[in-house]
């Protein structure tokens, strides 16, 4: 197997290396010669979508490059790019690409520092950025930004006043460009023609959650060809509608609706404003779409919400209906046999309820939706497949150019990310660790050899940091991070993250942490969410007075015990994890908070600082008493501290032997 | 803020204004000039008649002595939507949105006076009416573009926090493109946030569409960073005017805020 896909690969850079169309500006002149006529790129501007053909695109990306040029913008220079996603910022990054330079696309919600740091490391001497909020942040920096020498803006709003010579309206660059054209007639063409498939296509800053952030280094080819792979993997055609509304500088933007709008000539929409997103989706109606877990929760809540304040009868058939979705139909989208009861069922619901639901949520057309970034609850992932929407997961990086893994059609699973999508290759390290190798490989970590040699071996294999298996079907399965995975006493493997996830996809419960390195068995705190169980506790007309009261249930306790059975339960049929069933769990007497530090301010539990914090707890798990009297500080909003007392009861859960058919146990 | 703004000739002057309710002395002697371009504010506490000297220049209420003179032209009595109609737009202390309506709608109405199809043409939506409307539905754009309330533009206003409705209403007030905007505490419950985007968005307004505007607020920190000139009433009379800075230091101006006693 692996010997083909070099092959294919090879043949694939011969291709990308010797064909005309290996950059993505020679893909802008092509699609503006093939396509001229077709809509590149549209925004809503004015409660109107306003549209650019690609044969007006290719005009005003020669303007631009033109101007930047004329402004002083060299072949290696690089050009930060900050903003939302607007039109003008796309083609400013292939008109920096055009002249030979490279696009760095920024978080727009960056502060002033953050900003400072990327500027500093990619000595960009131009910016483009959105409008007067981002003028000013780089005003802000500019004495500590030495090279940054032109500042140039799409909205010249609040800026009337500002005299300083070196910000431009991108329309006066535009106008200067194309005087600049007139007189130097061969130039730009000349410098799309010097672009080669292997130059330097893009640089991505990833966030990193330890150290400085690094610059990710892409080259055409990366960009290209892994666009290209994944468009005929999934057959995406001219005609698709996408809409761009994740950041600019995150690598899915870039090739869902840069890279992969150049190769297939599919035309990509702005949503007006970050706030009109869903109504913008609902307008537009994708037919390609893509958003993490998070977003698709958000969408499911929402959905519920609604139908609660529902007329009796809606509610009646949105839940038989909706039932009769989720039992048949996922089967129905991955082409399996449903009786002909349930597909005249499903075809009735489909006129009653999931095509008017799907079209209120801008989901119509939706072809293909992927969602990666983290784990997605089986329930969400369940519900949208089941309403006959193609949801898919997919496994990727920046070092990657997105695709590692993508799940194919027909064969989905919450709990898999699929099996390595075309031209990659990979392997599992001996300590657990994911690594892989693809044409879409980086080029290296800007100025950061160390890092790049940590990362990427001599040979062009690609280490995650992620640990995983590759499970019967050949399809990969993301547990934790590495460096999280450990083992038990009994050299069981022990993946804190995939244990607390496996609990948190439970609605009474908001938070886990799970403890077992180095010990004999697997223990854990719960937090129940307080508004469900909450809700829960009055259909049952159970008072409480808070968390701490709820927390302390016994009728609470069972309802975790349930959900922790499941687990287990799950966990049994895992060949790979059965070891790690939880045995002793406790339900905590407040709330994780990161004001306390006890998760990250992007809500991570903060593992380590809680089993120090809490080590009395932790201590009591693992030995056979069965409550543990605590007395906690904690500090209130307003500053002031307070203590806490209460007495928990430590639940010991008995484990399920291991189960010998996973797949028939799962269900 | 102010630099490279030209503050221009007067285009409000007021003059010797008296207004009493009955035996209450609203406003006694109260002269100023506003003058183009530029941001003036009438502060003082609570009762001092501002909102009484707002109503005056609006034609809602008629002072029973003194001048009024709009762009050179003394009025004697006006009604408000004479003063509409000269390009005077205002909004008010306690919102008064059709509260059905959707944010578009709201604005649409400002255009109002500038419409010159009659009622029946627009309630059928024929003819002439209907490209008037298309061009003033391209204006009411712009105005929801400036304001970044595209997210709500066919909400019912009704639904809208206090913040935004607030930012509704100055949108319609600018939807008949006025040449002087009376702004009746625009800042009035809104959390500091809400404050600061109300403080920019006057600004922009003052400064991309060179609206004069004459606004009367009791947060006293917003008004000094945002206007040009203040003027200060307490107890019906003007006690102080000038810049900012100088009237933050005039001894009346801090008597009047800390309640020394009148002899």
């Amino acid at each position: 197997m692996n010997d083909s896909q070099a092959t294919k690969r090879e043949a694939d850079q011969q291709a990308g290396g010797s064909s005309a169309l290996d950059t993505i500006p020679k893909l802008l002149l092509e699609n503006a010669r093939v396509r001229g006529a077709r809509p590149a790129l549209r925004e809503k501007d004015f409660g109107i979508w306003q549209s650019w053909t690609w044969a007006e695109a290719a005009q005003d990306v020669k303007a631009l490059a033109c101007g930047l040029a004329e402004l002083g913008f060299k072949a290696g220079d690089r050009l930060a790019i900050v903003g939302d996603n607007r039109p003008e910022l796309y083609m400013a990054m292939t008109a920096a690409q055009a002249v030979g330079g490279v696009p760095v696309p920024m978080y727009q919600d960056s502060v002033a520092d953050e900003m400072q740091y990327v500027l500093e490391h990619t000595e960009a001497r131009f910016a483009v950025v959105q409008d007067q909020e981002q003028v000013d942040k780089l005003l802000e920096i500019m004495d500590r930004c030495p090279d940054l020498k032109h500042i140039i803006y799409k909205f010249p709003r609040g800026l009337r006043n500002y005299t300083q010579p070196f910000l431009h309206d991108i329309k006066e660059v535009e106008e200067r460009g194309r005087a600049f054209d007139k007189d130097n007639p061969d130039f730009y063409a000349a410098g799309i023609a010097a672009g080669k498939g292997r130059d330097l296509a893009i640089m991505l800053y990833t966030s990193g959650t330890t150290g400085k952030p690094k610059g990710v280094m892409l080259s055409f080819d990366n960009l290209i060809i892994s666009a290209r792979n994944a468009i005929e993997f999934e057959s995406l055609r001219e005609d698709e509608e996408v809409l761009a509304y994740m950041p600019m500088a995150w690598v899915g933007d870039n090739i869902f609706s840069f890279a992969q709008s150049y190769v297939s000539g599919f035309c990509v929409s702005c949503p007006e404003s970050s706030e009109t997103v869903l109504q913008d989706l609902r307008e537009l109606g994708p037919t390609y779409f893509f958003a993490p877990p998070r977003i698709f929760e958000n969408i499911l809540t929402t959905v519920m919400i609604r139908i609660e304040d529902a007329a009796p009868l809606k509610q009646k058939l949105f839940h038989y209906f909706m039932a009769v979705a989720a039992r048949v139909g996922a089967p129905i989208l991955d082409g399996e046999p449903v009786s002909f009861k349930d597909r005249v069922l499903y075809w009735i619901g489909g006129i009653l309820v999931y095509g008017p639901l799907k079209n209120v949520l801008g989901f119509s057309r939706v072809r293909l939706a992927y969602t990666a970034g983290e784990a997605i609850g089986p329930d969400i992932f369940d519900f949208f497949r089941s309403l006959g929407m193609n949801i898919k997961q997919l496994y990727g990086s920046t070092e990657a150019s997105v695709f590692i893994t993508i799940q194919p059609d027909g064969e989905v699973k919450p709990d898999t990310v699929g099996p390595p999508a075309n031209d990659v290759e990979i392997k599992i390290a001996d300590n657990g660790e994911v690594i892989f190798r693809s044409p879409g490989v980086f080029m290296a970590y800007y100025k950061d050899e160390e890092a790049t040699r940590a990362t990427k071996t001599a040979d062009g294999w690609v280490h995650t940091g992620d640990a995983g298996f590759i499970d019967d079907d050949g399809h990969l399965r993301i547990i934790d991070r590495a460096k999280d995975v450990s083992k038990l006493n009994d050299g069981s493997m022990f993946a804190p993250k995939f244990l607390e996830n496996k609990l948190k996809f439970f609605p009474f419960i908001k938070e886990a942490v799970t403890f077992g390195h180095d010990r004999d068995y697997v223990a854990a705190f719960v937090n129940i969410d307080l508004e469900a169980v909450g809700n829960w506790a009055e259909r049952r007309n159970l008072a409480y007075s808070g968390y701490t009261d709820l927390a302390g249930r016994g009728e609470v306790a069972d309802l975790v015990i349930e959900c922790v059975e499941k687990v287990n339960r799950d966990l049994a049929a895992d060949t790979h994890l059965a070891g790690s069933q939880i045995k002793r769990f406790l339900v905590l007497h407040k709330e994780l908070d990161a004001d306390d530090g006890e998760l990250t301010r992007t809500l991570k539990v903060r593992r380590g600082f809680i089993g120090d914090h809490y080590a009395e707890l932790v201590d009591a798990l693992y030995s056979d008493r069965d409550h543990c009297p605590i007395e906690a500080e904690v500090t209130f909003e307003d500053g002031r501290k307070g203590t806490i007392h209460a007495d928990l009861r430590i639940h010991t859960i008995e484990p399920v032997a291991a189960t010998a058919e996973p797949r028939q146990a799962a269900e | 803020m102010a630099n490279g703004k030209k503050i221009g000739d007067v285009l409000l002057s007021v003059q010797n204004i008296n207004l009493s309710f009955g035996g209450v002395q609203a406003l006694v002697d109260v002269s100023f000039d506003v003058r183009k371009h530029e941001i003036f504010a009438i502060i003082g506490p609570n009762g001092a008649g501002k909102s009484s000297m707002l109503n005056v220049i609006n034609g809602f209420y008629h002072p029973q002595g003194g001048t009024i003179t709009y762009r050179g032209v003394t009025r004697a009595r006006m009604r408000p939507h004479e003063a509409a109609r000269q390009g005077i737009a205002r909004t008010f202390q306690n919102i008064a949105l059709f509260k059905g309506m959707s944010t578009l709608d709201n604005i649409m109405t400002g255009r109002n006076t500038l419409m010159s199809s009659n009622f029946v043409l627009q309630a059928l939506h024929w003819g002439p009416a209907w490209k008037e409307e298309k061009a003033h539905r391209e204006m009411a754009e712009e105005i929801i573009d400036f304001l970044q309330i595209e997210a709500i533009r066919k909400t019912p206003t009704g639904r809208l926090p206090y913040g935004l409705q607030k930012r509704v209403e100055l949108g319609r007030a600018l939807a008949a493109e006025p040449d002087l905007l009376l702004l009746d505490e625009p800042m009035a419950g809104m959390n500091l946030e809400e404050k600061e985007d109300m403080c920019r968005f006057i600004l922009d307004v003052n400064d991309e569409f060179g609206t004069t505007i004459a606004l009367i607020e009791h947060d006293m920190g917003v008004v000094m960073d945002i206007s040009d000139r203040v003027a200060v009433l307490d107890y019906g009379r003007k006690i102080a005017e000038g810049t900012p800075g100088e009237v933050r230091v005039n001894q009346d101006v801090i008597d009047a805020y800390l309640g020394v006693s009148h002899d």
